[in-house]
């Protein structure tokens, strides 16, 4: 079926007008995605886009997909019921840093342990934007907004150490502006069975301008950038490279030829979490230097769908297929008349 | 149902002819109460004693009451957990005023209850258990046993616990493990007092102790030994029959079920019925947990059991599978569905069938779980942001539930909006016997999905509505070429794309409201057998019972009332003005501070008076009776 669909980033545009802000970093996810899905070989049909609320939220209107735009923080939760009761469809999950990570903490948490089949693209732009420029929880400890005039004084989430904490089978981090890698982190994601958390780092222009900068000037990137690929050396910036500390921290130094073996591997199959987890500490949250991108984690662990479906078969094998008048009529019966 | 028994004041017994050595009375009905502390086992003895009795082929209906505490402090009145259960040889409607038998297994169930009681009624205590610390524990000086307390009852001292460990003493159980046998003693004796078959019982333990053998024995053991001592001791010089209740019942199989099994039962009927996979997302709370558990042994009906992180998960996932073309549920009492309010006003929005089951209990907030209320009515009418009317059915009686779970998957269905299902404590843990549908009264409703565009460009509109229900198509993914967009903005009319069109929200908050207010609701039927009452006592929900037996008595001593009885409450039924505007007086008995009158007086500006009662309990009959006697009174002019 798959091969003879022959889908384009056409078919996948709705026909509503896209109203984001002029210059906004979600143009580029949207137009990343669009053009990501045709590959997919999935039916336009079975294919659903499930979101929360906030700028993120709106992108389910403009994919010619099946679509809810819900309310604030709750769409893992609507998807979880979606996808565990039509374990055949696609379900995508779109969210922001306010959605997923604050209101809606608790089911993204909960999803991500049950390992509902769900792929999370978490659009995180460390700042509310639809509600207009407060802090968000993976804003930086100090930043100045319009609830925080003096500074906030809450320590950020790091949504990927969340993740991991949180059992995720698959957590991935991509940057809005690069769409080859971006493409090719969905594509690891969608190719996963199983809940797939992916972070994308997206500029919100009007309230938090160049957040991520340090992440995109090319004066700077090379150096703050850590690219990840499952099974090569976590090498960057030419001589720079990932070690393993002996009490099992992770640092950056620079490779030599006396060290140059002892250059961490990256695998993202590893089924401990550990150094996925030391992964995500390696960047600055202030600065953002040392900033893993990639797959970071990619484990085999059966998906919350297929559970429950073998479930009721399994109980079909035990108690037969399920029978009205015998179940009313089951226990202690009496006739009159 | 031709020669209906009225419910009246208290058993009366007839020697009956027996040629034993002991006497046997027949009774027309009997209410007993088994009492002791929560961990004695009394639910179960209660329910054990229930099914002999429906097996038997009595009228019943039961009352459970228990602490919230799992475990209270052994031996307090915090913990006394007590079932009553009211069983006749017709029909009856209530678990009973008062009980004509107490079973109390300590000072503290004695002292809980014994204002329940009435003088000249039989209490059988377990001596054992009256030790001084005990005594003192609840706070009596005095043994109540023989200071006078228990003067003018019949008292029945047995020392259940000693007996029982007797019977015992070659089972090889500790001495602990056996005196936990002592409720299946104290069920011994009341079954031979009240003739009851003991078959099932003992078939019932051998299966609830399939795994350890030796206490099925010795459960099986205590439970003969007290039918014995019944049969053997001086005591207990009478025992008392109660006819089966043939009259009572249409003809039909039988089974006795209570409100949360019958919705239960009725959820997963409604899913075969649709034809729709059942999914339930829930969370657990008292009193509506019973519904997840029960639902969760049916996986092989194909029905889907999310136990979710919280409330709004729950009600979350159960909107996304209907989304996905599931027949969706949630189940939560009254704190849960202030958690799912805003999840019911995106079905709202979304025009998905849904269907909310709140089994009310005692509010605010935590409020009293184990306890039964009516209170959530106006948080189901209103209790959203915006205009976001919502159908409510709300069941009258235990077995009621069967159907309204049907009714409210159904309206949901066909109209494509949640429904509120209103139970109650009362309602989910009480029971009586239920005439278990026929197969034909199971036929498939099935409901039609969009399969095809449905503008003449070929198309699709997910909000282009059914001229006659005002319906949505339901088109669930999966389904080519109907690929759409939903959300909880407000939506154009038609196209569903986002419109902040000012006189567009005007128009689809009106659909909304009209949608619902057509739903269509069989007219209220008026029970007046007279045909010149002035007095029009209406109530809703598990109130019914209560009513209707009071309604009896006042009939019995001459009053002329009319009774109704809503179980649609949003929309109402086409007829309830004109109803309520032929009655002098009307009535409105509610366990809140009257919600129903509120939107009766409101709606069709007639002065409906309360009648009122927020304890935790139903109403008696008694009092119903009461109050019903004084509208009478004052309608009359006479004093």
């Amino acid at each position: 079926m798959a091969t003879e669909l022959t889908l384009t980033t056409k078919d996948f545009k709705s026909d509503q007008e896209v109203r984001w802000c002029p210059g906004c970093g979600d143009y580029a996810i949207l137009a990343a995605v669009q053009s990501f899905l045709p590959e997919l070989g999935i039916p336009r049909e079975d294919i659903v886009f499930v979101s929360g609320i906030g700028c993120s939220s709106r992108f389910p209107y403009y994919l010619n997909t099946y679509g809810m735009h819900s309310i604030h923080g709750r769409a893992p939760a609507i998807a979880t019921g979606l996808a565990s009761s039509r374990p055949e469809l696609s379900v995508w999950v779109v969210t922001g840093d306010g959605d997923a990570l604050s209101i809606g903490g608790n089911h993204l948490i909960h999803a991500l342990r049950r390992n509902v089949n769900l792929k999370i693209l978490l659009f995180n732009n460390r700042i509310y934007g639809l509600t207009k420029g407060q802090y968000s929880p993976t804003s930086e400890v100090g930043k100045i907004t319009k609830s925080t005039p003096m500074g906030s004084l809450d320590a950020p989430f790091n949504p990927l150490s969340l993740a991991i904490g949180a059992e995720a089978s698959f957590v991935a981090r991509t940057i809005d502006s690069d769409r080859k890698h971006l493409q090719s982190v969905l594509r690891a994601a969608a190719e996963h069975e199983g809940s797939a958390l992916v972070e994308i780092y997206q500029n919100c222009n009007i309230f938090n301008d160049g957040a991520f900068d340090a992440l995109k000037d090319p004066s700077t990137r090379d150096r703050a950038l850590i690219p990840l690929q499952h099974g090569e050396p976590i090498r960057f910036a030419g001589d720079q490279g990932v070690f393993r500390a002996e009490d099992g921290t992770l640092f950056v130094d620079a490779v030599t030829e006396r060290n140059e073996d002892r250059v961490l591997v990256h695998d993202a199959h590893a089924a401990d979490p550990t150094t996925a987890f030391a992964l995500t500490r390696l960047a600055d949250p202030d600065t953002l230097h040392h900033t893993p991108i990639g797959v970071l984690r990619d484990v085999r662990r059966p998906a919350y769908d297929r559970l429950m479906t073998e479930q009721l078969d399994l109980a079909v094998q035990r108690q037969g297929a399920g029978d009205l008048s015998r179940l009313l009529a089951g226990g202690d019966t009496w006739v009159v008349g | 149902m031709t020669s209906r028994v009225e419910e009246t004041g208290s058993a009366v017994g007839e020697p009956s002819g027996s040629p034993g050595s002991k006497q046997v009375r027949r009774l027309d009905r009997v209410v007993i109460r088994f009492a002791g502390d929560s961990g004695d086992g009394m639910q179960l003895t209660g329910d054990r004693f229930t099914s002999e009795t429906a097996g038997f082929g009595n009228d019943l209906s039961t009352l459970p009451n228990f602490p919230a505490e799992i475990r209270a402090p052994a031996g307090t009145l915090p913990g006394v957990s007590s079932f009553q259960l009211h069983f006749a040889d017709h029909d009856i409607l209530t678990p009973g005023d008062a009980p004509n038998v107490l079973v109390a297994m300590n000072p503290a169930a004695l002292k809980a209850n014994l204002g329940d009681v009435p003088r000249g009624a039989e209490i059988i205590v377990n001596t054992d258990e009256f030790t001084k610390r005990a005594l003192a524990k609840v706070g009596y000086q005095r043994d109540p046993l023989d200071d006078g307390t228990l003067a003018g009852y019949r008292v029945h001292s047995v020392p259940l616990t000693t007996l029982t460990v007797e019977a015992l003493k070659d089972s090889g159980l500790a001495r602990k493990d056996a005196e936990r046998a002592k409720n299946m003693f104290a069920l011994g004796l009341l079954s031979w007092m009240y003739h009851r078959p003991t078959e099932g019982t003992e078939k019932f333990l051998r299966t609830k102790f399939a795994k350890k053998p030796e206490l099925a024995e010795a459960n099986v053991t205590a439970f003969r030994a007290g039918w014995n001592y019944g049969e053997t001791t001086e005591s207990f010089a009478v025992s008392y029959e109660v006819a089966p209740a043939t009259a009572a019942f249409p003809a039909g199989r039988y089974r006795n079920i209570s409100g949360n099994l019958a919705l239960a039962y009725g959820l997963v009927t409604a899913g075969q019925r649709l034809g729709l996979p059942l999914f339930l997302g829930s969370y657990p709370i008292t009193p509506a947990s019973d519904i997840l558990h029960e639902l969760s042994k049916h996986k092989n009906f194909g029905v889907r059991t999310f136990q979710a992180e919280d409330e709004i998960a729950g009600i979350g996932a159960a909107l996304g599978a209907a989304f996905g073309g599931a027949l969706g549920v949630t189940t939560t009492s009254g704190p849960g569905i202030a958690l799912k309010s805003e999840t019911i006003g995106l079905a709202v929005s979304l025009e998905l069938p849904l269907v909310v089951v709140d089994i009310q209990r005692g509010g605010p907030s935590t409020g009293l779980p184990t306890k039964t209320e009516q209170a959530d009515l106006l948080q189901a009418m209103f209790g959203r942001n915006g205009e976001a009317p919502v159908p409510i059915v709300a069941p009258a009686t235990p077995a009621g539930c069967f159907e309204a779970a049907v009714e409210a998957a159904r309206i949901a269905v066909t109209y494509r909006t949640p429904v509120f299902l209103l139970s109650d404590g009362y309602l989910a843990n009480g029971s009586e016997p239920w005439r278990i549908p026929e197969p034909e009264e199971l036929t498939p409703i099935p409901v039609e999905f969009a399969t095809e565009p449905n503008r003449p460009d070929g198309s699709f509109w997910p909000y282009l509505r059914d001229e006659e229900t005002l319906a949505r198509p339901w088109a669930v993914p999966g389904t080519p070429g109907l690929e759409h967009r939903i959300g909880g903005i407000e939506k154009q009319d038609g196209t569903g794309n986002i419109s902040y069109d000012p006189a567009n929200h005007d128009r689809m908050v009106r659909l909304r409201q009209a949608k619902v207010d057509g739903i269509a609701v069989p007219d209220l039927e008026v029970d007046d057998p007279s045909g010149d009452a002035d007095l029009l006592v209406l109530g809703w929900g598990s109130t019914y019972g209560p009513i209707a037996a009071g309604v009896r008595r006042v009939r019995t001593a001459g009053g002329a009332v009319a009774q109704a009885h809503l179980t649609n409450l949003n929309p109402f039924p086409a007829n309830l003005g004109d109803v309520l505007r032929r009655y002098r007086r009307v009535l409105v008995p509610e366990m809140n501070l009257g919600q129903l009158a509120l939107l009766l007086r409101a709606k069709y500006l007639v002065d409906a008076r309360s009648f009122t009662q927020v304890s935790g309990m139903p109403f008696k009959a008694e009092q119903l009776a009461t109050a019903l006697t004084e509208e009478l009174k004052e309608l009359t002019g006479g004093h």
